[in-house]
């Protein structure tokens, strides 16, 4: 699974969804967790997915990710339409095109921070000697490279989430996916990890990744987003362009 | 994901839960251990027996014999479906020509002829009856005399005797070890042909086919009592000590096969050729002992003297058969053995499935980040190939520790009662691989069903996780 970075979009989106569903059976009951949503985003942007709990903002991001696979419709990321795959290619989409960061960390406790972010240069089969550098590099901008040895339960909530952006962008990835990032986070740990999550994406500062990021608060999509889509019943109920 | 990363991370994930994992591989390797227990005492009796029947040189050497002479009392004894030419090729004399035409056979190393006879052994104040027989000096490096005490004949015109373990005990007074029967002197009384004088001419013409020996030809001969002392320069282990038989003429008391010739002992054969018709000039034996260069060489050579007209006999059928019997014998005490490897492959299984409960958020981060179906079923394979190679060697280990344990408990209780004990227990190096191949090809069996669910796991719901 060893590929170069990921190439930029041919059709000039970063992610598309066509009319894109997910639709789960509970008993009798079909639960529209996401219901022909169409969506774009553009390479470089800083989509905000907005929602109360159960709007579906968390399955979509699952759907972009790869992580899981649409009722109907498509989407695609980088062009590629992830409903066609294979689930070996969904797991290369994983590794190579996207990165995840999630609320609760999801960070292996028994690995150390190094070893953590190692992970994905493993399953990409990244050579071994090529990997310490990609890893120090990743720990270094994230500001952890003193910490490299330590295990996440030594460490605080941002720190693991800083991690945790680590291991995310060891591949090089162009997207970026948080789903609600700062969840776990007080406010002044999550204004931290959002400045991190913003300079990865403003251009001046960092590469100009495309990021989407899930989050319920309002105020912190209002600062850092560049447009917020609401989402409400599955269903797309409002969207917002603010840069 | 590489070999090596996941050799990584799976002794990682084993060494996370040691305790559970070691208990696992104690379980592999307790059924590895009662496998290699059982099959190495399988193949050491097996190696036991061989080394008996080898010592008898049964594995290498014919005896040949005249077709009336077979050891069975009918045509074709021994492997008659093969070796009996009868209807095919007529009978013949066994005699200096036929001797040099077996000894021109391919992969013939040597041919003597059999003397055996039965005599009366004295060592004062001791007499036992005992059978003779005579030993070609190639028995000495044949590997026939293992375990000898004292040494090999100086000659092979001495007139030295070998003595059995069994036959030293009883010709000896009570309390005396067998080994003080060498240098000492036997005598041996036996029956021996005397030549008659030679009849008339015309007498001769009635009577053409009386002869049967070369000294006795046209002649025939008369038999008389007759003693000869020699000097015990050797004995053999005792039959209760593994010893025993010494080449395929098995007997009491051995003496160099030309001495043995010269003694002009009256042996069975004589007494049947005086009364068969059409007998030729000449030398003629009862028995011809014919050593191959291998025993692979002799059943081809049985079946080429066959057809010379001879009844050829060997033990190959015999070894084969045995061969079959351990063959059958160690496959059931390895379906024993593999009892327990199977019962400790269930525990790599409640130990993997296990680990997926546990590792269940694990896996989805790997799948989230990136690790494919195929690279999730691969880790548990290799953490249950890791359990399986490790219980392998453990369990090798510590059968050979049983093995030896077993060994030696045997050896004490033998020893007790007054017996010298064989070694009846060997691990030959196939076995220590095959177990320890075994042991992995189980574990990965076991794997199978843990590493599938793990791979399909949803990782969406594995990440939910708590």
């Amino acid at each position: 699974m060893n590929v170069p970075d990921t190439p930029p979009a041919r059709n000039g989106f970063a992610i598309r969804a066509d009319r894109v569903s997910r639709h789960y059976r509970m008993g009798d009951a079909l639960i529209r967790a996401v219901d022909q949503i169409s969506l774009e985003v553009r390479p470089g942007e800083f989509l905000a997915l907005l929602g109360a709990s159960g709007s579906g903002k968390s399955t979509l991001l699952n759907l972009m990710a790869g992580l899981d696979r649409p009722s109907g419709g498509a989407i695609f990321a980088q062009g590629r339409d992830l409903a066609t795959m294979t689930s070996e290619e969904l797991a290369t989409h994983r590794n190579q095109t996207i990165g995840i960061v999630f609320q609760s960390f999801q960070l292996l406790p028994r690995m150390t921070l190094e070893e953590n972010v190692e992970l994905p240069l493993r399953l990409a089969e990244i050579p071994r000697p090529e990997r310490p550098a990609r890893v120090k590099e990743a720990l270094d901008r994230v500001g952890l490279g003193a910490r490299a040895k330590h295990r996440p339960t030594e460490l605080s909530g941002g720190e693991q989430q800083r991690a945790a952006i680590a291991r995310a962008l060891v591949n090089r990835p162009m997207i970026l996916l948080a789903d609600e990032p700062t969840g776990n986070l007080d406010s002044k740990t999550g204004d931290e990890i959002m400045n991190l999550i913003a300079g990865i994406h403003q251009p001046e500062i960092g590469e100009g990744r495309t990021i989407v990021m899930v989050t319920h608060e309002r105020a912190l999509a209002e600062r850092y987003a560049d447009r917020i889509v609401t989402l409400s019943d599955g269903g797309i109920s409002r969207e917002e362009r603010l840069r | 994901m590489k070999l090596g990363d996941l050799t990584e991370l799976a002794a990682r994930n084993l060494r996370e839960s040691m305790l559970r994992n070691s208990l696992t591989t104690l379980g592999i390797a307790v059924g590895v251990a009662s496998l290699v227990a059982l099959l190495s005492l399988g193949v050491g009796l097996q190696q036991l027996v061989n080394r008996s029947v080898a010592r008898a040189g049964l594995f290498d050497t014919v005896s040949v014999r005249p077709r009336q002479n077979t050891p069975f009392g009918q045509p074709g004894g021994g492997r008659r479906n093969a070796l009996d030419a009868s209807g095919i090729v007529p009978p013949r004399v066994l005699d200096d020509a036929a001797r040099k035409e077996i000894a021109a056979l391919p992969n013939v190393i040597e041919v003597n002829p059999e003397v055996r006879f039965t005599a009366e052994a004295r060592h004062e104040p001791n007499t036992q009856l005992v059978m003779v027989s005579g030993m070609a000096p190639s028995s000495q490096s044949s590997g026939t005399l293992d375990g000898l005490i004292g040494s090999f004949f100086s000659g092979p015109d001495a007139e030295e005797l070998i003595v059995q373990g069994d036959m030293a005990k009883r010709l000896l007074n009570e309390g005396q070890a067998p080994a003080s029967l060498l240098g000492q002197q036997i005598t041996l009384r036996f029956a021996a042909r005397q030549a008659l004088p030679a009849p008339s001419e015309q007498a001769a013409s009635e009577a053409p086919n009386q002869a049967v020996g070369p000294d006795e030809e046209a002649m025939g001969f008369s038999i008389v009592p007759s003693e000869k002392v020699f000097r015990v320069v050797g004995v053999t282990p005792a039959s209760d000590s593994g010893g025993g038989g010494v080449g395929i003429s098995n007997a009491g008391v051995y003496l160099p096969l030309a001495v043995a010739e010269k003694l002009q002992v009256v042996q069975g054969s004589d007494l049947r050729d005086v009364s068969r018709e059409g007998a030729a000039v000449g030398m003629r034996y009862a028995a011809l002992n014919v050593r191959a260069s291998s025993p692979a060489a002799v059943a081809q050579l049985e079946t080429s003297i066959a057809h010379m007209g001879f009844t050829a006999f060997s033990l190959i059928d015999v070894t084969r058969n045995l061969r079959t019997f351990f063959a059958i014998f160690d496959l059931f005490l390895g379906i024993f053995g593999s009892l327990a490897l199977a019962v400790a492959s269930l525990g790599i299984v409640n130990t993997l499935v296990m680990a997926i409960l546990e590792r269940r958020r694990e896996i989805g981060v790997l799948k989230a980040l990136g690790a494919a179906n195929r690279d999730v079923r691969q880790l548990f394979f290799v953490e249950a190939g890791v359990m399986g190679l490790m219980g392998g060697i453990f369990g090798v280990a510590l059968g050979w520790a049983i093995g030896r344990v077993i060994h030696f408990a045997t050896t004490v209780y033998l020893k007790r009662q007054g017996l010298n004990s064989p070694n009846i227990w060997s691990v030959p190096w196939w076995l220590v691989l095959g177990a320890i191949g075994f042991a992995v090809a189980v574990s990965l069996v076991s794997g199978i069903y843990p590493a599938s669910r793990a791979a399909r796991l949803d990782p969406v719901e594995a990440l939910r996780y708590e």
